[in-house]
């Protein structure tokens, strides 16, 4: 399980790179001091496969099961994520075996994603809450859902250190960067040679 | 890597995936060989192994429920999804340069999920005249009985498309490089008549393949093939594709409610709010081929993928030896016309050298100066070339479009489709360009 932890931070990690490195590289044209930039966007890259993120706080989990938060929260449960529902409106109920919470700063457990399952338009105070609690909750990222986007919060966020995705799932990127989103004829971008074993 | 597992470990995860480069910057040889296909995860095995099952274990009841709510990825039953079919799903998204694709059991078939999960009964789309003769009769004839209404229009003026536009027009459908009259379509006006009414492009890709033409860099929102041609490419097996360029607002204006409003055939899922960019497929596949089943077999899907790796070179003989032959016939005394974009003479040369830089497919038709009754004793004198209805094969082939392919239409459609009386076709082949003039020369003769 651990390990498997361990390979999940790695997609986390990756992905920042990617993220990272194409805001970079579109900011301006690429010249070699880009180019030094993009490489060391690659090495932290790298250095985020030995860091560790297992607990997401969900902004916008819900409990019906037809809705995409709670698909994607089922999917990460079965990858072996803990994930920590954040919604007002279902505060102290159960959503997935998991106890509800109104605020991020209610949770009494440390967490180490927040991920905004809400509109572009709330996802401005979602993300001042994140760095706000931070610090004391140990929340590494910032990331807003597919669809969902806010750069000035990520520049916010970004500026008090921490990592920020945008516009991504992290179910269905979990799923690209292992394999399962090929099954439905996703294109994945991925070319290897290598022999990739199944999960558990 | 440091952490001491707690418990048994599964087994190893192997390496962790390494960075790729961004889509779009692996060549399209690499992709053809590569795309979707990675060693077998239990043995290793290096080729895309035939999944010849209907069905797959669920994991427990649990796991069950997941896949059946599309809750999860995996595997149920191979009328939706099938691990040999989907490396050639993949396969075909990423030589697109789409963002997902699913497989049918033919070109039919896929332009069908195509069209059943954009309309409505009471919708209408508009159609180039300039296509594949069974298409004209799909959409004219038996989507009119599902209730949808398919304008055609002469594609050689763009604004046709404009003029033909209704408040129920829910798409356009184009083959750039028809068939079979060697006619190439000005892409960008159309693409841009399509934009403006928020409606998606659809092209109809088999005669000119990825490695000719890419559609959706173009500005194309779906694509479709019939894989039976060029990509198996040896004529072994039916198929078919439908590729989504994942860059179609289907939320802009409601007036795709199939995409954006929850779905009664699917226990109220929202297909374009949960699969985002891959809604469109997601809908093709577990609403369209989950109900009307034209799902594509994987030993096909097998023979499909082999014939992929090799696109790129077969393609650019294709396209050589069809350039010789074209040339040939254009200087034959017998042969009145020849409609080939390659030729310099043609009047699609220039859109040709725009948009098929690579060359202009290996299709073409051409008239006898003596006529119809030439042209039947020349597809019965020919000795190399084999009289059958398909194209893209590795053999060269002849046909008399009149009476097979596009004998369901009028004769006005024909002559508008380039398949009048006179018309022969021709798929050149890969055999010795000499050896091809020497069959023409004869049965000409």
């Amino acid at each position: 399980m651990m390990l498997w932890i361990v390979i999940a931070c790695g997609v986390f990690a990756l992905l920042y790179g990617i993220y990272t490195s194409r805001v970079v590289l579109s900011a301006s044209p690429g010249n070699e001091r880009m180019q030094e930039i993009a490489a060391a966007i690659q090495e932290g890259a790298a250095a985020y496969l030995n860091r560790q993120y297992t607990t997401i706080a969900m902004v916008g989990a819900s409990p019906d099961w037809v809705r995409p938060s709670n698909f994607a929260m089922k999917y990460l449960q079965r990858k072996g994520y803990r994930v920590i529902p954040v919604n007002p409106g279902h505060a102290g109920k159960d959503i997935l075996g998991e106890i509800t919470y109104a605020r991020l700063r209610d949770i009494p457990d440390k967490f180490d994603i927040v991920d905004v399952f809400r509109t572009s338009d709330a996802a401005g105070v979602i993300a001042d809450e994140a760095i706000e609690v931070a610090a004391d909750k140990g929340a590494q990222v910032l990331w807003m859902q597919l669809g969902v986007r806010d750069d000035a919060a990520a520049a916010r966020a970004e500026a008090a250190g921490l990592t920020v995705v945008m516009n991504r799932c992290p179910k269905i990127e979990y799923g690209r960067l292992f394999g399962e989103l090929g099954w439905c004829g996703v294109n994945t971008g991925i070319i290897s040679s290598k022999r990739r074993k199944p999960r558990p | 890597m440091n952490d001491k597992p707690k418990k048994a470990l599964p087994p190893s995860p192997g390496p962790s995936p390494a960075p790729s480069p961004a889509p779009g910057e692996y060549g399209i040889e690499t992709l053809a060989i590569h795309a979707g296909a990675s060693p077998e995860p239990v043995t290793g095995a290096r080729n895309t192994p035939i999944y010849q099952t209907t069905s797959y274990v669920f994991e427990d009841v649990e796991h069950a429920a997941d896949l059946f709510n599309l809750q999860t990825f995996g595997f149920i039953y191979s009328r939706l999804t099938n691990p040999t079919v989907a490396v050639l799903e993949e396969r075909m998204a990423a030589l697109e340069g789409g963002r997902a694709a699913v497989c049918a059991a033919s070109g039919h078939a896929a332009q069908f999920l195509a069209f059943f999960t954009l309309l409505e009964p009471g919708d209408e789309f508009i159609s180039s005249i300039n296509l594949y003769g069974g298409s004209i009769t799909q959409f004219g004839h038996s989507f009119k009985r599902l209730g949808w209404t398919c304008h055609f229009v002469d594609p050689t003026d763009p604004e046709n498309f404009q003029k033909a536009l209704t408040p129920k027009c829910k798409a356009i459908f184009i083959e750039v490089l028809a068939n079979p009259g060697g006619i190439v379509l000005d892409v960008e006006p159309i693409v841009a008549i399509a934009r403006e009414a928020g409606i998606p492009l659809i092209v109809d890709n088999t005669m000119a393949t990825p490695y000719l033409f890419r559609p959706i860099e173009w500005g194309a929102d779906l694509v479709i093939h019939s894989t039976t041609k060029f990509l198996s490419g040896h004529g072994t097996s039916m198929g078919g594709a439908l590729i989504e360029s994942g860059k179609f607002d289907w939320a802009r204006d409601g007036r795709f409610p199939t995409m954006t409003e929850p779905d009664p055939a699917y226990h109220g899922l929202t297909f374009y709010e949960t699969f985002g960019d891959f809604g469109f497929t997601m809908k093709a596949r577990t609403v369209a081929l989950r109900d009307f089943g034209p799902a594509m077999s994987p030993a096909n899907a097998f023979y499909t993928i082999t014939g992929i790796e090799s696109l790129p070179v077969r393609m650019e003989r294709h396209v050589a030896n069809a350039g010789i032959v074209a040339e040939f016939l254009d200087a034959h005394p017998f042969v009145d016309w020849v409609s080939y974009a390659g030729l310099k003479n043609s009047p699609y040369h220039d859109l040709a050298k725009k948009y098929l830089p690579r060359g202009a497919g290996s299709v073409f038709t051409f008239g006898l100066k003596s006529g119809y009754e030439a042209g039947i004793r020349l597809v019965e004198a020919v000795n190399l070339f084999s009289h059958l209805a398909n194209v893209g094969d590795t053999r060269s082939l002849i046909l008399h479009p009149a009476s097979t392919t596009h004998r369901q239409l009028t004769d006005e459609q024909r002559q508008a489709a380039g398949a009048g009386p006179d018309v022969i076709r021709l798929s050149v082949g890969l055999e010795t360009a000499d050896d091809l003039l020497a069959d023409l020369d004869q049965a000409l003769g």
